[in-house]
Order: C-alpha cells, then structure tokens, then sequence
C-alpha cells in the first residue's frame, strides 16, 4: 500500500435522509485525510448521494440491500468488514451517536483494533492518530494515541465539527453495488422504529432547558414556545426528568446526554456537578435564575437574576421581533 | 435463568475532580456503583421475582475496593459476585477489558448478560458490545425497556436512538444488552439484602485463574494510550445582565444575534 492516509465515513441517515451529523463527520475526515470514502448502507441504489461530495467525500459508494430498510448494527457490521478488506483504510470515523457507538464498538472488537469514542478533537501527527475525548462527563479531558493494527476506529462528538461545510465545487466518484448480507432475520427479527419530527437534544444547535425552578409541567410550555422561535430543541435537568415533567431523552448531565450547542439557555437549573459535566462544553451560556449564588452562573457567558417565569415569554418576543424583522 | 451482570465501580457524580500525576483524583469522595450499572443489577433482581429460579452472578474487575461494589449488589438481590483482581489486571485499556471479562464469563453457562450503557469514568461505550461479541451472542444497546414472553424465552426490547425509539420484537435468548435510564428505578438495598449480602461469597479470580497468558495482560497491548489529561479550558468570566426584565430581555436578544452571532 501506498502512504496515503484513507478515512472511510459510514453515512448515518434516517430512512435516507441523511443525518446533518455525517456531515461533521466528513468534514473532519475531509481536513486530515488523504482520501474519502463515504459508505451508503441503503435500501435504496438511487438515493442522492451529491451533497455528501459536496461535504467532502472522495468516493461514495452506495451497498444497496432491502435488509438496510433500517439502520441495524448486524447488518452494517457485517457489510463495513467485508468492504473495508477491498479499500483498506486507516480509520473508520462515525458520528458519537446511539448508533455510531454501537458499530465502532463492534467493529473495533470483530477487527481487534483500537477504538476512541467521542471525540472532540482529531489529528493526524506524524502517521499517527491522536484524538482529545472528554472523560468523567466532560469534567477532564484525554489526549490519546491510537496503535496496533489499522484501521483505527473514531466517533466523534456532535456539533463540534462543523467546520464551514459543504462546497458545490467539489467532485467524487459515485460507485453503486448491490451487496449480500447474512441471514440476519433469526436475531434481528421484526423490527419497528418511533422516530418523531422533534430535534434530538444531541443535534440541535440551540437548547432551552428547564430545571425544578420552572416550578410546574405547565410551565415548560414557555420553554418551549421559545424553543419554537429559535429552532431550538428543550432539554432539562434530571429531577424535572425523574418527576415525569420531561422524557428522559431530555435530561442533560453525568447521566443524561452530552450536548454541545452553540447556545444553552439555563433556566432555573441551579448547576449542580452533575449537571454542568452534560454541557459545560456549549460554546454560549445563558443562566437564568433568581438566586445570584446559583453555581449555574459560574459556567454562564451571560447571567440573568430574575424570575424564569417572567423573563422566558419575554425573551420570546424579543427574539420574536429581531427574527421577524431581519427574516 | 442465569443472568450475568457486569459491574463497575466508579469515583461519585459529584466528585469535582483534579489532576495529579496524570491521574483523575478527587481527594475525599467515595466510590460508587456505576449509575448505569444499577438499572442492569435492578432489571436482574426484578427478573428473578419474576422467574424464581433464576440466579444472578455479577462480575467486576478492579482493586480491593471493588468488593464494596459487588457487595453492594449482593444487598440489591444478587446470588454471587465474581472479583476479577490481579495486579496484571491494571491499566489495561477497554477491549483488554472485555476480552478477561468474557474469559471468566464463559467459564459458565448463561442466558443473559446486563451491563450498563457507558461507565461515567472513561464514557466509552465499548465493553458491553465488546462483551458481546466476544461470547459471540446477539446484543442491543441503551435498552430502555426488556419485556419478556411468558414463558421468558423470548423479549420484545426497546432501544432509545437519536429522536425517538426502536423496538426488536422476541429476540431469543442468549443476548447482552446495555441498560439505560428509564429501564428501572433501582432500588436501595434494605437491611435485609445487606444481612443477607454478608452470608454470600466474593470469589476472587486472578488473570491464572482464568488461564490468561501474562503476555496479553500488558498495558503496552493497549490500543488507547492516554497522552495527557487535563482540566476542561477555564470559560471566560461572564456577565450578569441588569436593567427591568424587558431591558435584560432586550440586551440578550441583541447579544446573542449580534455579538454571538449564534442566531
Ligand atoms: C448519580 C447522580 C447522577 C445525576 N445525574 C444528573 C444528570 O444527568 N443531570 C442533572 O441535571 N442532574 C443530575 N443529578 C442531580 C443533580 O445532583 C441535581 O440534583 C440536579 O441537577 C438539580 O436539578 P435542578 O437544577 O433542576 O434543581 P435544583 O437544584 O432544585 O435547582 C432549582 C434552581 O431553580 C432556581 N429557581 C427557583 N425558582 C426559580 C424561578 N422562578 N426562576 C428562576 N430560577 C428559579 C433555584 O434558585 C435553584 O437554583 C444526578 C445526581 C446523582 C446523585
């Protein structure tokens, strides 16, 4: 083999909507690496697969099957290992998503190869693979080095690589194969998938969230009529969770999901340790809180002392008006 | 049934943490079972109430102070603990980890396997589907819900993807999955389970015991070489709005399309 550094992607889509993830995916794999490969598990041979070129594949090569109906981590297991023998890449890189996670873990055990889970930072130094991750929930981070046999596995973070997207100046190879996949119906057998139209927490840019200090369930409808007005996702803290206020999908922390939005809006949460490590990563803060000790101010870009109860319905008209004015 | 559950012990979720000698510590604070590793030891225990026959084995690797973890999940209602301890069993990365957890695994027969669906400490996510394809079982991750058939053959299990949920529907055992929140509310130990822990034994098995090669068991076999650690970037001293509430209202909205340019 020649020296150049190859990265193959798995695309991520929902019923062959692409997810905006594989995109951060490609862009990230598109800055290190020599060449792109972007692998299309799909039902379907004739999904567009140009915005993927335009987001930096080399090549993308659509494995069609009527078992990639849905996404199943068997049967992209087993077509990821019988392709990766014909293009021989150094990394494998998928998104830190539920799903992501699952297939790195598996292939990295069916290759024997090493594995670096959500990573927030990735080079190429020196031939070498080094990845920054964040551990104890964000609370430290560690810088690591991959080794042993390749390809290396990677899932990165999401909305941390976003970088400046797509070029419609870009060209790539398109290659379409229909592949065979074992028998799977035995361990996979029926399957049925609930997605609803909401944006996870995980992938939104902008999150409003609630803690105990929105008082009452009813009071979440003003988080989300903000929500509404930013195109954001609303998030909360675990008691608001664990009172039944909110799906547990929502709950942000230790133990909840990790988000990194490019705003988080804090309202009434006071900011306890556990909390803070699920997204002290955003990149802007707002606090929202009436007690000015609140250890939520301490991570907060921006801090209101107030009543959350009044100052949320008029943040949404103010965002209202300057949306509305400037389109 | 014979359930196995894989268990960690990790330092407390609220334990702020600081870096000495390229390690985490955090002077003063306990350890704890790893929150996603008590839904796993809970659907276990509300298992066997259900199926009385069924016998529960946890397993965990780590040092002395492990024992106070399997013992903790004996209190819950577990029959046996495993402790995996040897000092060749130190900083090995996570797929060694696997590979000695399904050794000692597959010392026995087993019909499902439960662990939890990331340690808080590294957040990997790789030992249960390690695990599992280690023992060469079928396996579902971030498992919110186990519903079993009757005669407990077969279940219907819900996993939580980005957005919504998925259902496989009467998957047949042996398989492993990864608990998640919203399976269980785990119990606390009463002081029943905790009489009861004390009669029951911790056995100790050791990387001989298991008939590992000391060759393998050598953290330059690592995969994953930690660099460096450090503290997350310190965030910029932030400001505290003030004016009426219309005003601060105001101001933020005007910050966050302007200077933030976020929106
Ligand atoms: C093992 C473990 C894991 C955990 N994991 C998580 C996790 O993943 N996520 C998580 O969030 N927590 C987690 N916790 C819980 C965490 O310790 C805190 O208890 C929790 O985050 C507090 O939630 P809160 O801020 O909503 O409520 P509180 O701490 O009760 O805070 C409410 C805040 O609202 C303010 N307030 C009251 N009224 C108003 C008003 N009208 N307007 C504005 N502000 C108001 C108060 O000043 C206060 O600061 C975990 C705990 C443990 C032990």
């Amino acid at each position: 083999m020649d020296n150049k550094f190859t990265i193959v992607v798995v695309v991520e889509h929902d019923q062959n909507a692409i997810k905006p993830v594989t995109f951060e995916v490609l862009n990230a794999a598109r800055t290190i690496a020599d060449s792109v490969i972007a692998y299309y598990f799909s039902d379907n041979a004739e999904v567009d697969v140009e915005p993927l070129i335009q987001g930096g594949a080399d090549e993308v090569k659509i494995c069609h099957n009527s078992d990639f109906a849905s996404y199943t981590h068997e049967t992209y297991a087993a077509a990821l290992k019988a392709e990766i023998e014909k293009t021989q890449p150094d990394l494998i890189l998928l998104s830190a998503s539920n799903n992501g996670k699952e297939l790195a873990a598996e292939m990295a055990t069916r290759l024997d190869v090493g594995l670096a889970t959500d990573c927030v930072d990735l080079q190429l130094s020196e031939g070498e693979v080094i990845v920054k991750r964040p551990v104890f929930s964000g609370k430290a981070y560690s810088l690591c080095r991959l080794s042993g046999a390749k390809p290396y596995l990677v899932t990165l973070r999401p909305n941390i690589f976003r970088g400046e997207g797509t070029a419609e100046t870009r060209t790539g190879n398109v290659v379409k194969e229909e592949i065979n996949l074992p028998d799977f119906s035995k361990i996979v057998g029926e399957l049925t998938r609930e997605v609803g139209a909401e944006l996870d927490v995980t992938e939104a840019r902008i999150i409003v969230s609630g803690g105990l200090g929105m008082q009452a369930p009813e009071n979440f409808k003003f988080l989300e009529d903000l929500a509404e007005v930013l195109g954001a996702a609303v998030a909360a803290s675990r008691p608001v969770v664990d009172n039944g206020w909110q799906e547990y999908s929502h709950q942000v922390g230790q133990t909840g999901r990790t988000v990194s939005p490019d705003l988080y809006i804090a309202c009434g949460i006071s900011g306890a340790v556990q909390h803070l490590a699920g997204m002290s990563s955003s990149r802007c803060i707002v606090a929202i809180n009436s007690d000015p000790h609140a250890p939520i101010f301490s991570v907060a870009d921006y801090g209101i002392v107030g009543d959350a109860l009044k100052i949320v319905p008029l943040l949404t008209k103010e965002f209202k008006n300057i949306l509305g004015d400037q389109g | 049934m014979k359930i196995i559950v894989c268990i960690k012990q990790v330092l407390d979720t609220a334990a702020k943490i600081e870096i000495q000698g390229e390690k985490v510590v955090s002077p003063g604070s306990p350890f704890i079972m790893n929150p996603y590793d008590e839904f796993a030891v809970e659907e276990a225990v509300r298992i066997k109430a259900a199926l009385p026959e069924s016998e529960i084995i946890v397993f965990s690797m780590g040092p002395d102070s492990v024992k106070e973890t399997l013992k903790r999940a004996l209190a819950m209602g577990a029959d046996q603990a495993v402790h995996l301890t040897d000092p060749l069993f130190e900083g090995l990365d996570n797929s060694l980890v696997a590979k000695i957890l399904a050794k000692a695994i597959q010392k026995q027969s087993f019909d499902l396997v439960l662990c939890g669906r990331q340690a808080v400490d590294d957040d990997m996510a790789q030992v249960g589907p390690a695990l599992a394809v280690l023992l060469e079982i079928p396996f579902i991750t971030i498992v919110t819900q186990l519903q079993f058939s009757d005669n407990f053959q077969t279940a219907d299990i819900t996993r939580q993807v980005e957005g919504g949920s998925e259902v496989r529907k009467n998957m047949s055992l042996p398989f492993l999955v990864t608990c998640q929140k919203g399976l269980n509310e785990p119990r606390l130990p009463s002081l029943k389970g905790i009489m009861a822990a004390k009669k029951k034994e911790i056995q100790n098995l050791s990387a001989s015991d298991l008939g590992l090669e000391e060759g393998l068991l050598n953290p330059r076999n690592n995969k994953l070489h930690e660099i460096k650690l450090s503290l997350p970037p310190e965030r910029k001293k932030g400001i505290i709005l003030e004016g009426s509430d219309e005003d601060i209202a105001k101001q933020l909205a005007t910050i966050i399309r302007e200077e933030e340019k976020i929106i």
